[in-house]
């Protein structure tokens, strides 16, 4: 007879590897039998869960064709369990080689990061370059300290309702950004003075745009997008703050005022899930968002998924920002496999493994290259066949990836982002009612005390 | 003798052969080496867990921005002068105040409404009872969001029922601070609920027996009988509570995220939102040390009575 025996030791010790694993996904170590040394990997774990096999297959293949053990992490970003993870390691100066590193944190850790400006030289020579908004996180004092990742980078584009906005506002978004490499005669209409009009048709007809105006991401990269727009910067690229006497700041916050009008005060308690659940469940005309809300629609409520189409979000008088979050992968300064490390990262970022990438989120990861946007998965996902054609920024859309508060120093920039200050401030004007220059004071000390070195 | 040994007076013999005093010390010596022993586990766990991290987190908050050079104070004279940081710091203590107020006294009605109940039906009602207290708050808090959600409330459904609201529960400040404080009391008043009914079980019916001869009212029963015997475990159970409310961050992280315009951080989620999201470690330390001089002030007082009832009593 075989006995089972469960003991209290055994309860504790399982306890604790469940402790110690917590928000981390392990993938079988890959023992490659060779004298390729050694990598230990913590990649952001995946919304779709298809994007982390794929990512597993082509590591392990990679560690199988170059001798290297290599052991993958998925470390989830729920919880913020990826920034947690990226403290500790910088702290502790010991962990992976090899870790991704979300939009704004390669600035605060270029000096633990390894220089990567050889690898980057390699991958533009062979791609192209990369987008101005890329850069600016992953470019520190003239160096890369990470390589800009397809996986984990997003934008968050207009996702519309076809049959609404035809209903409601006259507008055929599918006309005016079709899934073709052109724009329809609608798109040059395609403003935020427009987009406001639309907005009160829509919300009079009780489809209001879910804007999300609290201190989570997606307001503050819309939000920070439209800034741009209007080329209403804070602080400006040598860090000097740029409020007072600013028409472009007060132009932007007295267009955010008229909009606010005609959208749901409980915009302003808005979280991350507000927007997807009110395009999901049918009453919201337009979000901001990756393809994430309809992917859920697609499952859940699949007549609203079909109507629903991805393009850019409106041009301001200073140009067309689409709210962009890119994500990078970094080599920390104590990795014992720096050449390894650099060759994984140089092999993910090939066209080949990046079509891979894509195909497997449905879309949803952008890579950093312009030349990559060609890749037929966006032409494919559907219903509607084409929703995410335009979802990434294209050559023929004349727009530019956006990120909330550039071009201030990131230092200064991360600060900014994660106390939603633009936000603030639209919420100071509008629920407070509080004179737009005591706002702009408030804003000017807020930002002066981030400035701390 | 607790030792043992035994006292004789001169010239008589013990009645019985004593064991010898030094083997008695000597055993002495390895019961408490042994305890050292046992409890050295639990020593190394607070140590690495809770003593270094403190020590390691004074170190921090003295640092500059980039951790590369030694400021003093500045990160808390930087603090202090902040808007947002004194609008935390009433916060903090507004939320700690208020639901510990409000936890001790649903927790003290219960406990003697459960108190008064028959024996029979009372371990249902207090397993009931206790169940907000062993939900982990993250759970129970997303469900509350769910109530409070900003465009389906459940709370403002119910309400558009009887024609009131909707009300902004997140979207306001006044009402954010009063749902973050209404979930905290929903969940921590069990636990004062059962510290309250343990010490109820422990007073004297004697004394109320005598109280009741004596001719005392059931308020005055309550004020000169049950309160002084209960003042120990009251304030014991209010200091544990501020400790634990003081340092609160999953509410307040999962409901509001500091929001609406700041109105709802604490020590807790202000810390994190700047020392791990905004990438300011040093000074995500020294906000989090702010608790600590406070709840330092907090406990000498409290435990200060304490010790004084204890010697009274002796």
């Amino acid at each position: 007879m075989i006995e089972n025996r469960f003991t209290r030791r055994a309860a504790l010790l399982g306890g604790a590897g469940v402790t110690a694993a917590g928000g981390v996904l392990r993938a079988p170590m890959v023992h490659a039998q060779g004298s390729g040394g050694k990598l230990a990997l913590g990649f952001w774990d995946h919304w779709v869960p298809a994007a982390n096999d794929a990512m597993k297959a082509i590591v392990n293949d990679w560690a199988q064709k170059n001798r290297v053990d290599v052991q993958l992490d998925f470390i989830t970003s729920v919880g913020n369990k990826l920034l947690m993870t990226i403290a500790a390691e910088a702290q502790a100066r010991q962990g992976h080689d090899i870790l991704t590193i979300p939009t704004w944190y390669v600035g605060g850790n270029a000096d633990k990061l390894e220089p990567l400006d050889d690898l980057m030289g390699r991958l533009v020579r062979q791609n192209g370059p990369v987008s101005e908004a890329d850069a600016y996180l992953g470019r520190i004092d003239g160096t890369w300290r990470a390589v800009p990742a397809t996986t984990g980078s997003l934008y968050l584009p207009s996702a519309a309702r076809i049959d609404l906005f035809k209903q409601h506002v006259g507008l055929d978004v599918e006309a005016m950004y079709p899934a073709a490499d052109r724009l329809g005669p609608e798109a040059a209409n395609w403003t935020w003075e427009s987009f406001l009009t639309a907005a009160e048709k829509c919300g009079k007809a009780g489809r209001y745009f879910a804007l999300p105006a609290g201190t989570f991401g997606d307001a503050t990269n819309w939000i920070g997008a439209m800034f741009a727009c209007y080329g209403a910067n804070l602080v400006d690229a040598r860090g000097n703050i740029t409020v007072r006497n600013n028409d472009k700041v007060r132009q932007a916050l007295d267009y955010a005022m008229r909009l606010f009008q005609h959208l749901p005060t409980e915009m302003f308690a808005a979280d991350d899930a507000t927007n997807n659940r009110a395009l999901i469940s049918g009453t919201s005309a337009l979000i901001f968002n990756p393809p994430s809300a309809w992917a859920v629609a697609k499952r859940d409520a699949p007549q609203v998924a079909e109507q629903v189409w991805h393009f850019p979000s409106p041009r301001g008088p200073a140009g067309q920002f689409v709210p962009y979050n890119p994500s990078y992968w970094g080599i920390w300064g104590f990795s014992r496999n720096k050449p390894q490390a650099k060759a994984l990262l140089e092999h993910l970022s090939q066209r080949e493994q990046v079509a891979k990438l894509v195909a497997a989120s449905d879309g949803y990861d952008i890579p950093p290259f312009a030349t990559m946007t060609d890749l037929d998965t966006w032409s494919l996902v559907g219903p509607p066949r084409g929703t995410v054609y335009n979802y990434p920024v294209k050559p023929h859309h004349q727009a530019e990836p956006g990120i909330a508060c550039a071009p201030a120093p990131s230092g200064i920039a991360v600060q900014m982002y994660n106390q939603g200050i633009q936000a603030k401030m639209i919420a100071r004007l509008v629920q407070n009612k509080e004179p737009l220059d005591r706002v702009l004071a408030w804003a000017e000390r807020e930002i002066e005390g981030y400035k701390r070195g | 003798m607790a030792d043992g040994s035994a006292i004789t007076a001169p010239g008589i013999a013990p009645v019985l052969e004593q064991p010898r005093t030094g083997t008695l010390r000597r055993l002495a010596r390895q019961r408490s080496t042994l305890a050292f022993l046992m409890a050295l586990p639990l020593l190394a766990v607070i140590g690495g867990l809770v003593v270094y991290p403190f020590f390691y987190a004074i170190e921090l908050s003295m640092l500059n921005k980039r951790m590369t050079r030694f400021v003093g104070l500045d990160n808390f004279e930087f603090l202090l002068g902040r808007e947002t940081f004194q609008l935390v710091i009433f916060q903090s203590v507004l939320f700690a105040v208020s639901s510990v107020i409000a936890k001790a006294l649903i927790g003290f009605i219960l406990a003697h409404v459960l108190h008064a109940l028959p024996a029979k039906g009372q371990r249902k009602w207090r397993g009931m009872l206790l169940v907000p207290w062993v939900i982990p708050p993250a759970v129970s808090t997303l469900a509350w969001w769910w109530l409070f959600d900003p465009s389906y409330s459940a709370i403002n459904w119910m309400l558009g029922i009887v024609s009131v609201g909707p009300i902004p529960w997140l979207g306001d400040a006044g009402w954010a601070r009063f749902a973050v404080i209404l979930v905290n009391t929903w969940y921590g008043a069990p636990f004062f609920m059962i510290m309250y009914l343990a010490a109820l079980k422990s007073v004297p019916d004697q004394l109320y027996e005598a109280a009741a001869i004596d001719g005392a009212s059931a308020w005055q029963k309550l004020r000169y009988v049950t309160l002084p015997m209960m003042r120990n475990i009251i304030s014991i159970t209010v200091l544990f509570s501020l400790i634990v409310t003081f340092a609160n961050f999953d509410i307040v992280r999962i409901l509001t995220n500091g929001g609406p315009l700041d109105k709802t951080h604490l020590f807790g989620t202000y810390a994190f939102q700047l020392g791990i999201q905004s990438g300011d470690i040093p000074l995500g330390a020294a906000v989090s040390l702010f608790m600590f001089p406070l709840l330092a002030v907090f406990a000498i007082f409290i435990l200060r009575g304490v010790n004084q009832r204890t010697k009274e009593g002796l």
